[in-house]
């Protein structure tokens, strides 16, 4: 049996990985334009871990809304509840009742609630996920104003110590103009984005759940052949990403300090356009679960080189929309290469006989 | 006989949008039984039911659009809000740098906004048709950066639209009974009945939501399909953003229609339409666009707490998918069978859904191993 098994069969590289290697090239390409137009700030180690410092919500929010676009579907809830969360943690601290675990487990609490109910109503209801996430959207913004509707600063000493808190990393850092050797700071909120990332990863790649939701995203019907309880994958898929927008609402009070009624707004806008760059398709069943930071690392990026270059505000949006339509293009055209073995993209259908393969 | 019962169940799909309208209109006849009261107020109607129908007049128009992409491209626009943003702005620069406001700078200052949202329209309706991006994703790039877009096309915060004849089209033409949105809704709707009665527009749009592939085989080409309907709610964008420009009487480019592709949407899954394509009922929808109205203003009447009001929205939204939702109806249907069965003591032949289920099944099994 020697022969068989001494060269490793070559398999095809899956539309999964091909989009997660375009999306890390692209992430590296943005962030070397960057380094060569603004070396002052974007060579400094620091500036990348402030990505992480100061953005760590959104790359767990993300995190949640890839598992529910592999699987299919969309949540467009997790801005909201992490607004929900952040206001009723910050109530919670602020009224003395409760003490950071107490609102870490309301956090949780908050999030797998909205989960249950997202994946009850979609998975055993059948009822359109754009909907009923529509529906709790509302239902967190109303709770939110119903709570409280003045930002909400968090003075309690042991929060604040949390909040204050840096780890220093001795090994990295810069040398300031003083000569003074500055190490880099990252906040604890990193450890969490970088556990739950593996964490996810890990379910994603060898647990059973993660192959199913790859099944039913893919092709509800065929999996349900397969024997995969496609309605048990799609509830658990929107109970993880309840969780996950609890988790990263306490990550955000974690940040800010503050409970707001802006708190997490459009994140669920943001982190659709994060896993689209990371190459995590809507239609489901394909992606990388790694591509949901890499994407965010984009598009944070993006957003930073555009600051960075003093651009006006209002042309900030039309850049970064304008990015997003050249990264789209560019993964269609790559996956129509790809599939079709012919470019037929580049003129409209009417201006060329060719056969059409739809999906 | 069978002919009116044809007739009835070609009619059935409104009749769960329609019973939700009802049920709103109750108890706010309930809440005060002077709801239908219609004044008149220096020749003109006031009342309730005016001022829905002049509040949902946008609302009803962009439902229109999005239930023809819902449609055909299985997926939603959700850069509509921007659309009509972009294209009232171009309409009012239009309108101010124009020497003399007549009927006709409003006119041409209208057709170019539609041209305006035909472009838009365009742009979306390439990515999606012919790169094959999802709907919701392709139109992420407008809903981001369209704004932005109008307020350069503005060049200040808000113009305003101070001239007689905006703002009788915003709000009453002297002589005419009712409010002019109303009208320009009314218009719009018609020509939307009438083009789907004389063309094959319906028929395209939902042989490409079934099945793509299949419509394919049979020689109507889903991308252009696609791309058609995206052009129709640039068009729908563009009228809706005129009428709410000219209600308004100024220009805000953050403000204009915001957030109003939420509202859309939920008036298409209202209609009993399935946002994954298909057959569709613009009648649903329309109902379902008025209903959202009508719910907003229910839940003010009752004087809910500001604050709440999306909470009860949200409820109120949930508990209607939940009644509408397949599973629940069929296991209503089941246990009614069964409490019919058990009254009158004969079986009643049950099997219809079940049965159509398992054919659909082995149908697409059949076609995978095709």
């Amino acid at each position: 049996m020697g022969p068989l098994n001494r060269r490793k069969p070559r398999t095809r590289l899956s539309n999964s990985m091909l989009l997660f290697i375009i999306a890390g090239v692209i992430f590296l390409l943005m962030y070397g334009i960057a380094m060569i137009s603004f070396p002052v700030s974007f060579r400094q180690f620091q500036t990348f871990f402030d990505f992480f410092n100061l953005n760590a919500a959104l790359f767990i929010a993300t995190l949640g809304m890839c598992i529910v676009m592999i699987g299919g579907g969309i949540d467009i809830s997790i801005g909201a509840v992490c607004g929900l969360v952040t206001m009723a943690c910050a109530m919670l601290l602020q009224s003395g009742a409760g003490d950071i675990w107490g609102a870490l487990f309301l956090a949780l609490g908050i999030g797998l609630a909205f989960g249950l109910m997202h994946g009850f109503l979609i998975a055993y209801l059948e009822i359109q996920p754009f909907i009923i996430t529509l529906a709790g959207m509302f239902l967190a913004q109303g709770l939110l104003t119903t709570l409280h509707k003045e930002p909400l600063n968090v003075t309690k000493p042991a929060f604040v110590a949390l909040r204050r808190f840096t780890i220093e990393i001795p090994w990295l850092g810069t040398v300031n103009r003083l000569g003074v050797f500055i190490p880099c700071e990252i906040k604890p909120s990193v450890i969490v984005v970088v556990a739950l990332v593996v964490l996810y990863a890990a379910l994603m790649k060898w647990s059973r759940f993660g192959r199913n939701l790859y099944a039913v995203g893919g092709n509800r019907q065929s999996a349900r052949m397969l024997g995969v309880n496609v309605k048990k994958t799609i509830f658990l898929s929107y109970v993880l990403c309840g969780l996950t927008a609890g988790i990263s609402g306490f990550v955000f009070l974690m940040t800010t300090g503050a409970g707001n009624i802006g708190n997490g707004s459009l994140y669920e806008i943001k982190a659709i356009a994060a896993n689209v760059m990371g190459g995590v398709m809507l239609n489901g069943g394909v992606g990388n679960l790694l591509g949901a930071p890499t994407g965010t690392l984009t598009l944070l990026t993006i957003n930073e080189t555009i600051r960075a270059a003093g651009v006006q505000s209002n042309l900030q949006a039309i850049v970064s929309g304008l990015l997003l339509y050249l990264f789209i293009v560019l993964q269609s055209v790559i996956m129509s290469l790809r599939e079709g073995r012919e470019f037929k993209l580049v003129l409209p259908s009417w201006l060329k006989p060719h056969r059409v393969q739809d999906k | 006989m069978p002919r009116l019962r044809a007739r009835f169940d070609r009619l059935s799909h409104l009749f769960f949008p329609l019973s939700v309208l009802v049920v709103l209109l109750i108890i706010n006849l309930i809440k005060g039984a002077d709801y239908f009261r219609i004044t008149m107020i220096n020749g003109v109607f006031y009342g309730n039911i005016p001022n829905i129908l002049f509040g949902a007049s946008e609302l009803v128009i962009l439902s229109i659009g999005m239930t023809l992409v819902s449609a055909a491209a299985r997926g939603q626009d959700i850069s509509i809000g921007e659309i009509g943003a972009i294209s009232s702005a171009i309409f009012v620069q239009y309108v101010l740098n124009a020497d003399g406001v007549t009927i006709w700078t409003i006119l041409a200052g209208f057709l170019i906004s539609c041209v305006a949202g035909l472009v838009i329209g365009a742009f979306n309706g390439t990515l999606v048709s012919f790169f094959n991006v999802q709907p919701m994703v392709a139109t992420l790039i407008l809903f981001l950066g369209g704004r932005s877009i109008a307020f350069i096309i503005d060049g200040k915060v808000s113009p305003i639209l101070a001239n007689p004849i905006s703002n009788q089209i915003g709000t009453v033409i002297p002589g005419v009974p009712i409010q002019t949105p109303i009208i320009l809704t009314a218009v719009f709707i018609v020509l939307v009945a009438v083009v789907l009665k004389t063309t094959n527009l319906r028929l395209y749009v939902e042989a490409v939501g079934v099945n793509p592939s299949a419509a394919r085989l049979n020689g109507i080409n889903p991308k252009r399909v696609i791309f058609l309907t995206f052009l129709i709610m640039g068009v729908c964008s563009a009228v809706a953003g005129f009428i709410a420009v000219n209600k308004a009487g100024r220009h805000d480019s953050v403000n204009l229609l915001k957030f109003i592709m939420m509202d859309a949407i939920l008036a298409v899954a209202l209609g009993g339409n399935s946002l994954a394509g298909g057959k569709f009922s613009i009648t649903g929808s329309i109902i379902g666009a008025y209903t959202i109205e009508v719910l907003n203003r229910t839940l003010l009447r009752l004087e809910v707490n500001p604050e709440a009001i999306k909470a009860f929205k949200a409820v109120f939204i949930i508990v209607l998918m939940v009644i509408a939702s397949p599973v629940v109806r069929a296991s209503a249907r089941r246990l009614l069978d069964k409490v019919q069965t058990t009254v009158t003591g004969s079986s009643v032949p049950q099997a219809g859904g079940l049965s159509k289920a398992v054919v659909t099944m082995t149908d697409s099994s059949a076609k995978r191993e095709e």
